[in-house]
């Protein structure tokens, strides 16, 4: 453990409203809650931010609902609630895919799905879903409330339009029909960062995201052009593969990650006929 | 209590509870993070960041109030630790040879101030040497040469080349390093996480400048080692030492998993070369072996691994005109160290997926290959060791094959993607040739009040030491094994009985512990220990090693008997390959394994289910990523050891056929089980029909596999 | 701050970004506890919030407050998961098994190789291939 304790501060607010007024009046406050990722700074000692405000036990942001037709998730769903949800399951299944590999049972209890989004990382699980879901992340500051498409959220390498002042309160789904899919492919079979994260949905113009393939998780319109023309398999391989950017970094190659996306895009579509 | 007469139930053999179950279960023992001291300071090193260059400047950028701190110019005898070569500084002086390397030590009472506390080192960086292949400095060089290699090759048919390469292996014990020193009364005492007392009062010794008894070194519970807790320990002992000493207050050393990772040992990568000429029916005639062994930058072990690798290298099988030749090579990369196998599972990979593409190659069964030329009784080996009954080459592959149901399955898994492969292998137990007559290790049984006290220096770091040592003693006293018990290894108290390493800890101390047991046996003269106590107080039996007679070794030409016992063994791996994703999905592992004698058959099937589950990870998942000299994936995180879910049923076999010289005909078990899951594995791999030669087979590594073999007009069908 | 540690209510002093495991280990002296990783990866400090299993080194200690910690010291060193541990091998160096056993717990009595499998996956052994574990979870 590198990280120093001593001279960090907590701030503790008792209700969201109460949280939102603290982050108008001082920015560099950090929020925190499952620290599923936040805490794995800590230890190695990276952890920029001095001062946290600590969300845990804002029950207000741990509801799963049916919000007009959308399904909204609150900010602080951990996992094994998504896991558990019966309104998860019949609506978004392949989230609960993606939470039940996530981690071991130590995580599913403490990672939260806003900490997910708020943590930005291109290999984070949840996200191809909610990309793929068209999900909207909703946020909310001490003056007002925005909705941001997740496809728009991310403006590059662990980078959103979330503001200083902002929370993440909630996720809303909207309700769509289609067979839904996800795999994620990592370094081993549990506990694992992904190489290549894909969840797609069989519609009629198919949606396909993939994470770990570029800054951010992505969204392939050209390949999923191509699918909804009528284009055969193969080609919207091709086009996948010139769509995404991977890299070559210390889990996997640029070569792999963009055969393995390939690969797995024609299983998604020989699994969902 | 009275003294029963009565004859307990022998304890050899059965499941007797562990020693030290009770403790661990309740997380009550203690190890060495667990333990503190009044006034207490924390300790921390500063490390190089180049591989390779020289110290131009430190200096100490933060408040100095309340530190100690250390560098080599506070050690008071030699800045080397001792080992084989004086080549490794304590502290670095001037020359930095690896990332990682030591050049400064911190103390405070306050782990906060300490890890904020700020050290500039300047340098001048010099190009690092990290290709073993490329380097111009060989720490050791070897050969072993039986018969003449020319004349194996013209007696063969065919003539197979091949190259395996072999990566990097972190032993990622579940506890990391770390080693409290607390000086007293003008000596020091040395506790922590070790398998090797000995060594850590040895190094400390020469580094102090001290006698003996001034010295004191006491192993804490040691949440496991897998050869990482054999030399290492000596340096981080000696750091805290250096601050103990100057602050004349305990330190407490500790490394966090990145610190453990980047710093200290890890196996040897290795690159295997063999030319094997064959007869058509498959018989061996001729196999030369050339093995490069990545040392990096220090000397430490790397003779001895390169040597038990050597001496492995040609497999369990006869053949009359053997050449190996050896290097281990210098590089600047943190030096590289013991691990369970100790070479042999570098180059028993390389054989055992050799012999599967000479089967491929002859267009024969890989069993009936491996039936050809196993070896049997009455065989020599390279070095000119003739086997004895004790052999079990043969038994073990023909019931691996048996248990596994081998050729159902591969007619089964025939044009899909599953695969069954198989490895034979063996494994030396004790130290090689004349290693234990020199060692003349030593162990004591003491008779108190409680009953009958083992004094040894063995540890126990999970292996069950405590236990296996006490049904031995029990046994042969003819006491209960409730009578018998353990103490904590503290050099002040036990004799040296060597280090707790090379499968030797049951066959080697453990017969000692036997003989001493005879004696005192033989002292009690009918009374029971506690009638002798009562009648006469405490007694003390010390035994020494005895080399087995006949037993001829010769250094300088790797001639003779390199071990007086081998066990055996055989694995069967059944594989899945997902063709999307390029993943080798263990099935299933089949492992029969001859070790002379169970003494505990649940620590025995420990012994293998864990050595065969770092095996898997060895050869499927854990991967050292270097980048200019040092780790880049040093995170659990990034380095990934089996979880529950990588890890396939393991079947276990033990086979018992005992040794002459092991405790009743035990011979080692700890490393064999090593050895086989890795080239097992990718011999099931192969029957898919991918042409894999190298570990870890990353699935990144096994897509180039495919891609190079659908690149040739010969390969078979990748049903991918 | 207060909160329930192994069925007693305790008061206890300590930054609130402290990680709840140097508080059970420094603040509360239960050093059953053990500190693998820090990375939340191997599952050493397995511990027990409200009878949920989390990674110690990854809560800040001001989120115990009010709620039930269980640690390893809490199950009494006779519970059936124990003793199975001990009949069955579950142990061998002993670093993991507390973390092992907190793990388990949740898991209830007679599991399904399955369950064991999933629910212990977030747990790191190096001795025992897991074969053992399986064993002594599935008996308990």
């Amino acid at each position: 453990m590198k990280g120093v304790i001593a001279g960090l501060e907590m701030r503790e607010p008792s209700s969201l409203d109460e949280a939102l007024s603290a982050m108008r009046n001082d920015p560099s406050l950090v929020p925190l809650a499952g620290c599923t990722d936040l805490y794995v700074a800590l230890n190695f000692g990276t952890l920029e931010s001095t001062r946290f405000l600590n969300l845990w036990s804002i029950d207000e942001l741990r509801v799963i609902e049916k919000s007009n037709d959308a399904l909204s998730i609150g900010a602080l769903t951990t996992y094994k609630s998504i896991i558990q949800s019966k309104l998860v399951r019949k609506r978004l299944p392949m989230l609960i895919s993606a939470a039940r590999e996530i981690g071991g049972a130590q995580i599913h209890n403490r990672g939260t799905l806003g900490g997910n989004i708020a943590n930005g990382s291109p290999a984070g699980d949840t996200l191809p879903v909610l990309a793929a879901a068209d999900a909207t992340v909703v946020m909310r500051s001490a003056d007002a409330e925005r909705r941001v498409p997740l496809t728009q959220f991310y403006t590059g390498y662990r980078k959103s339009v979330l503001r200083a002042d902002e929370l993440i309160v909630a996720v809303e789904i909207p309700s769509f029909s289609g067979k839904q899919w996800f795999r994620k492919v990592g370094t081993r079979a549990a506990q694992a960062i992904s190489k290549v994260v894909m969840a797609a949905v069989r519609s009629p113009r198919p949606r396909i995201a993939l994470g770990s393939v570029a800054p951010t998780v992505i969204r392939l319109p050209m390949t999923e052009g191509a699918l909804e023309e009528g284009a055969p398999i193969q080609e919207a391989q091709r086009i996948l593969m010139d769509e995404i950017s991977p890299i070559d970094d210390m889990r996997s190659t640029e070569e792999y990650r963009r055969r393995v996306a390939s690969n797995l895009l024609g299983r998604f579509w020989a699994e969902t006929e | 209590m009275h003294a029963s007469k009565i004859a307990s139930p022998l304890a050899v053999g059965r499941n007797v509870p562990r020693k030290d179950s009770a403790e661990k279960v309740a997380g009550a023992a203690k190890y060495v993070d667990d333990l503190v001291f009044p006034g207490m300071l924390y300790g921390r090193t500063i490390r190089s960041t180049i591989p390779r260059g020289r110290i131009a400047a430190t200096r100490l950028a933060f408040d100095q109030r309340g530190f100690v701190v250390a560098d080599y110019r506070d050690i008071p005898g030699r800045n080397v630790v001792a080992l084989i070569e004086d080549d490794q500084p304590f502290l670095a002086e001037r020359e930095i040879r690896h990332t990682a390397e030591p050049i400064l030590l911190l103390a405070h009472e306050s782990r906060d101030l300490l890890l904020r506390a700020h050290v500039e080192i300047g340098y001048e960086r010099e190009n690092p040497v990290l290709d073993p292949e490329s380097s111009p400095t060989a720490f050791k060089s070897l050969a072993i040469d039986k018969g003449e290699i020319e004349d194996g090759f013209s007696e063969a048919d065919i003539i197979i080349e091949g190259e395996y390469r072999t990566g990097h292996q972190e032993h990622i014990y579940i506890e990391t390093n770390g080693v409290i020193a607390v000086p007293q009364d003008g000596g020091i005492t040395l506790l922590g996480s070790m398998q090797c007392p000995f060594y850590v009062h040895k190094a400390l010794k020469s580094m102090l400048g001290w006698s003996d008894e001034r010295i004191r070194v006491v192993q804490t519970e040691t949440g496991g080692g897998f050869g990482g807790k054999e030399e290492y320990p000596s340096l981080i002992a000696g750091h805290a030492a250096l601050l103990a000493l100057k602050a004349n207050r305990p330190v407490k050393i500790v490394y966090d998993r990145a610190e453990d990772m980047i710093a200290t040992t890890k196996r040897h990568p290795a690159i295997v070369r063999h030319r094997t000429g064959v007869k058509r029916d498959g018989r061996l005639t001729a196999m030369d072996i050339d093995i490069v062994m990545d040392a990096g930058a220090y000397v430490t072990l790397s003779p001895v691994v390169l040597s038990r690798g050597a001496i492995h290298a040609a497999g369990p099988y006869r053949c009359d005109h053997v050449r190996v030749r050896g290097r281990a090579m210098m590089t600047n990369t943190p030096p590289n160290g013991a691990f369970r196998g100790f070479g042999a599972p570098q180059t028993q990979f390389a054989v055992e997926v050799h012999m599967e593409r000479i089967a491929e190659t002859l267009g024969i069964d890989p069993v009936k290959l491996r039936e050809t030329n196993a070896f049997r009784p009455g065989d020599t080996t390279s070095t000119g060791q003739i086997l004895g009954e004790d052999c079990s080459a043969l038994d073990v592959l023909r019931r691996a094959v048996r248990r596994s149901g081998f050729r159902t399955r591969q007619r089964r898994y025939a044009g899909t993607n599953r695969g069954i492969g198989l490895a034979l292998f063996y494994h030396g137990s004790g130290f090689t040739g004349g290693g234990e007559v020199r060692l003349a290790s030593k162990a004591s049984l003491g008779l108190t009040e409680r009953g009958v006290q083992i004094l040894v220096a063995s540890t126990e770091i999970g292996q069950g030491t405590r236990t296996m040592h006490a049904q031995i003693v029990a046994d042969a006293l003819g006491v209960p094994f409730d009578d018998v018990y353990p103490v904590q290894p503290d050099t002040s108290n036990v004799p040296d009985s060597g280090p707790t390493v090379a499968s030797r800890t049951c066959m080697v101390v453990g017969r000692i512990l036997q003989q001493c047991a005879e004696e005192m046996k033989t002292r009690l003269g009918g009374m029971t220990p506690r009638e002798f106590f009562a009648a006469h107080g405490p007694m003390i039996v010390t035994s020494e090693y005895e080399g087995p007679s006949g037993i001829k070794w010769d250094d300088s030409t790797y001639r003779g008997d390199a071990y007086s016992t081998y066990a055996w063994a055989c694995d069967v791996a059944e594989v899945e390959i997902n063709p999307d994703t390029f993943e080798v999905r263990p099935l299933k592992l089949t492992c029969v394994h001859d070790i002379g004698k169970a003494i505990h058959p649940v620590l025995v099937a420990g012994q293998i289910e864990g050595g065969t589950a770092q095996g898997i990870g060895y050869a499927l998942i854990e991967q050292v990523v270097m980048r200019e000299g040092s780790m880049a994936n040093a995170q659990l995180t990034n380095y990934t050891i089996p979880t529950t879910l990588d890890t396939p049923p393991i079947d276990v076999v033990i086979v018992e056929n005992p040794s002459r010289y092991g405790p009743h005909g035990a011979k080692g078990v700890g490393e064999l089980p090593i050895d086989g899951p890795a080239p097992a594995i990718v011999n099931a791999v192969r029957s898919i029909g991918i042409d894999l030669r190298e570990i870890p087979a990353v699935p990144e590594i096994v897509m180039k596999a495919i891609d190079l073999g659908k690149g040739k007009t010969d390969a078979r069908h990748v049903p991918l | 701050m207060i909160f329930t540690l192994n069925a007693a209510t305790v008061d206890v002093d300590a930054h609130p970004m402290k990680r709840l495991l140097d508080v059970l280990r420094e603040e509360c002296g239960l050093t059953g506890t053990k500190e693998g990783c820090g990375e939340g990866e191997c599952g050493a400090c397995t511990v027990l919030i409200d009878d949920a299993a989390v990674c110690a080194c990854l809560v800040p200690f001001a989120q115990v407050r009010d709620a039930r910690v269980t640690t390893i010291e809490g199950l009494g060193g006779d519970h059936p998961l124990q003793r199975a541990f001990a009949e069955e091998g579950g142990a061998q160096c002993g670093i993991c098994t507390p973390g092992m056993i907190m793990a388990a717990l949740p898991l209830g009595e007679k599991p399904s190789l399955r369950k064991v499998r999933e629910g212990l996956a977030g747990n790191l052994c190096r001795c025992t291939g897991y074969e053992a574990i399986y064993r002594a979870v599935r008996k308990a």
